[in-house]
């Protein structure tokens, strides 16, 4: 990988997050209709108040200087004031990002392992009764809305079996950072994990099904065959290392997926974590809040993004060389 | 299947057209996923249009005393009914005709827009296309989900708004997808004698290339639809549904905060979920169908 291509990849996305910024700012405080102005117009006021609302929000500058204001602030990390919580928007977003984290980091893990295991087993019979029910089966489990999937979840495994923890993130009363504290935060990350992960693992057994039903046909395959590779090695060693890279492609969107997924699984399974903020703060109208939880959102995708990208290069000698 | 490859050349013309319309219904129909996916369809588009008028949902029929609230399905209500003794089976029959016209009018902002970008990015090509594609790329990027909340909750949730919302989001992907066949298309020879021959390019475009991605298009309209049928759901379950106009998002979202779950009453969530399921199911299904049978690529490998 050459510097000037790192550099010119790092520009695009120093651009990137830019334009997420700038498109942030049109958003939440230039169209019509975005809350500070709703607020600052509210009939509820005297003139005082709102004058005095209009001054503390900077609606009084033209927006240009707003606009400026606004990137400054954006600098220095300061996304503002959460009318709810009455804390620094970053105050709220620090105690809830490490819970998104671990629901979602656990949720890729076995998205990953389950959704390519089970592409393989799809695509090495292709065409197959085994074939079809893993394709139907994966079809089905992604036309499920992931918050119904959740509830189904909690009526088996919550009301009718009571077998596992359906809400939040621990016991309470229970002390911090025991043995037995762990367990308990396991036992409730089992359920809101197992949803994520079902709906998205059926987004990439597809993926990865006809990614390798397109590599298997190639004729390198049939080389390998006649070398007398045992079927095992040629599907895991030389085809899918050839289906990656549409596979790294799909993790890329694949981020933006699983965090819309996360606000729906945190809210059934009242999951404290930036989906059952962004959750909150729609019904509480907590629009500091809801901004910076969209803006910290589109900055992990864009991010996600530029890491597939290089190793999209690495994966793929062709692309490496030019 | 065997399908000829297209021989590069002045022999590899656009193929006819009303023959090719014809045998891509056949081939959906021999397709296994495509024939459950057309039958799925049929009966929903069944259950949802005629239901309502046999089974008509009056939104004032509360429940008169304590008894009829949550109770579980039974011979007066099929499915039981809400905490406000509603009757579910009823509720549902309606709420499916606002998931599809939101799905419907969300998917047709998507596909046009989608279609017309990836139409011109892809004809004119240059400094047009890469705009356009920047653009796209920046659309496509941001998480689609958390997008139509913020939307939704800056400008209302009637279900005029979420269809505009839902569609002005979805439609990155169609745009690349349609961008990349025309880019294949404007190279062809009869292309370029058409234009050799003075034909402008709006008649190029209307007459030789549209009528060639259509059915990528209409693959493409089938899963953006069951996309836009989720978001619709979702949306309406974390409460920002139209109030009036009850979705089957909607009564999950009723069924969710009334604690319908602790007291285990099972159709009152049941009921909505296999509407959306069996509704996404069999759009997608059609849509993975088509795009089996019309990709080239893939007609390979069989």
């Amino acid at each position: 990988m050459t510097a000037r291509y790192l550099g010119r990849k790092l520009v695009t996305l120093g651009v990137t997050i830019y334009v997420t910024v700038s498109f942030n700012f049109l958003l939440f405080h230039v169209l019509p209709g975005s809350p500070v102005q709703l607020l600052a117009r509210s009939g509820h006021f005297n003139p005082a108040a709102r004058a005095q609302l209009v001054k503390l929000f900077g609606l009084n500058h033209p927006l240009l200087t707003q606009y400026v204001i606004y990137l400054r602030d954006m600098l220095q990390g300061n996304l503002g004031f959460s009318y709810a919580y009455r804390e620094p928007v970053t105050t709220v977003l620090g105690g809830a990002i490490g819970n998104t984290v671990l629901l979602v980091g656990t949720a890729t893990l076995v998205t990953i392992i389950v959704g390519v295991w089970l592409g393989v087993l799809a695509a090495s019979r292709a065409h197959s009764l085994r074939d079809a029910t893993i394709t139907v089966g994966s079809l089905g489990l992604w036309s499920m809305p992931d918050f119904f999937t959740g509830m189904i979840l909690i009526f088996v495994f919550g009301v009718w079996i009571h077998a596992l923890p359906i809400s939040g993130l621990m016991t309470p009363g229970l002390s911090n950072g025991t043995w037995g504290h762990l367990v308990d935060v396991g036992r409730h990350l089992i359920l809101p994990t197992v949803t994520l992960a079902l709906v998205n693992a059926a987004e990439f057994s597809l993926i990865t099904r006809n990614s390798l039903v397109d590599v298997l046909v190639e004729d390198y395959m049939l080389t390998a065959r006649a070398k007398g590779l045992s079927r095992r090695v040629i599907v895991w060693r030389h085809a899918l290392r050839n289906a990656m890279l549409p596979i790294v492609t799909a993790t890329a969107l694949y981020v933006g997926m699983i965090l819309g997924g996360a606000i729906q699984v945190e809210t059934v399974f009242s999951w404290p974590g930036m989906g059952l903020l962004i959750y909150n703060s729609v019904g509480q109208r907590d629009y500091p809040v809801l901004e910076g939880c969209f803006l910290l959102f589109a900055i992990a995708v864009i991010a996600t993004n530029f890491v597939s990208d290089l190793l999209y290069r690495v994966l793929d000698p062709r692309v490496r060389r030019t | 299947m065997s399908t000829p490859e297209a021989t590069p050349g002045a022999l590899a013309e656009l193929p006819e057209r009303t023959a090719a319309r014809r045998s891509v219904w056949r081939k959906l129909w021999r397709d296994p996923m495509g024939r459950w996916g057309l039958i799925m369809l049929a009966a929903v588009l069944v259950v949802i249009m005629i239901g309502p008028i046999i089974f008509p949902f009056n939104a004032q029929t509360f429940g008169s005393s304590a008894a009829s609230i949550l109770q579980p399905p039974s011979r007066t209500h099929w499915m039981g009914t809400t905490e406000l003794g509603q009757d579910v089976f009823r509720q549902v029959l309606v709420g499916g005709r606002i998931s599809l016209y939101v799905g419907l009018s969300a998917t047709l902002i998507a596909m046009v827009l989608g279609a017309g970008l990836g139409l011109i990015s892809g004809y004119y090509a240059g400094w047009r296309d890469t705009i356009l594609m920047r653009i796209t790329d920046f659309f496509l990027v941001l998480p689609t989900l958390p997008l139509i909340i913020v939307l939704a909750a800056l400008f209302g949730q009637s279900i005029f708004v979420t269809s505009l919302v839902i569609g002005l989001t979805s439609w990155p992907q169609t745009a690349r997808i349609i961008r990349s066949q025309v880019l294949s298309l404007r190279e062809r020879p009869l292309v370029q004698r058409v234009r050799s021959l003075g034909a402008g390019d709006l008649r190029i475009m209307r007459v030789h290339i549209l009528p060639n991605v259509a059915p990528l298009i209409f693959a493409n309209l089938a899963l953006v639809l069951s996309g836009a049928i989720l978001a619709q759901a979702a949306l309406a379950f974390l409460g920002l549904g139209d109030p009036v106009q009850v979705s089957w998002g909607t009564t999950l979202h009723n069924a969710f905060n009334s604690g319908a779950m602790s007291e285990g009453a099972w159709w009152y969530v049941i009921t909505p979920g296999v509407g959306i399921v069996v509704m996404v199911l069999s759009f997608s299904l059609v849509g993975h169908s088509l795009d089996r049978v019309l990709n080239p690529l893939r007609q390979g490998g069989k």
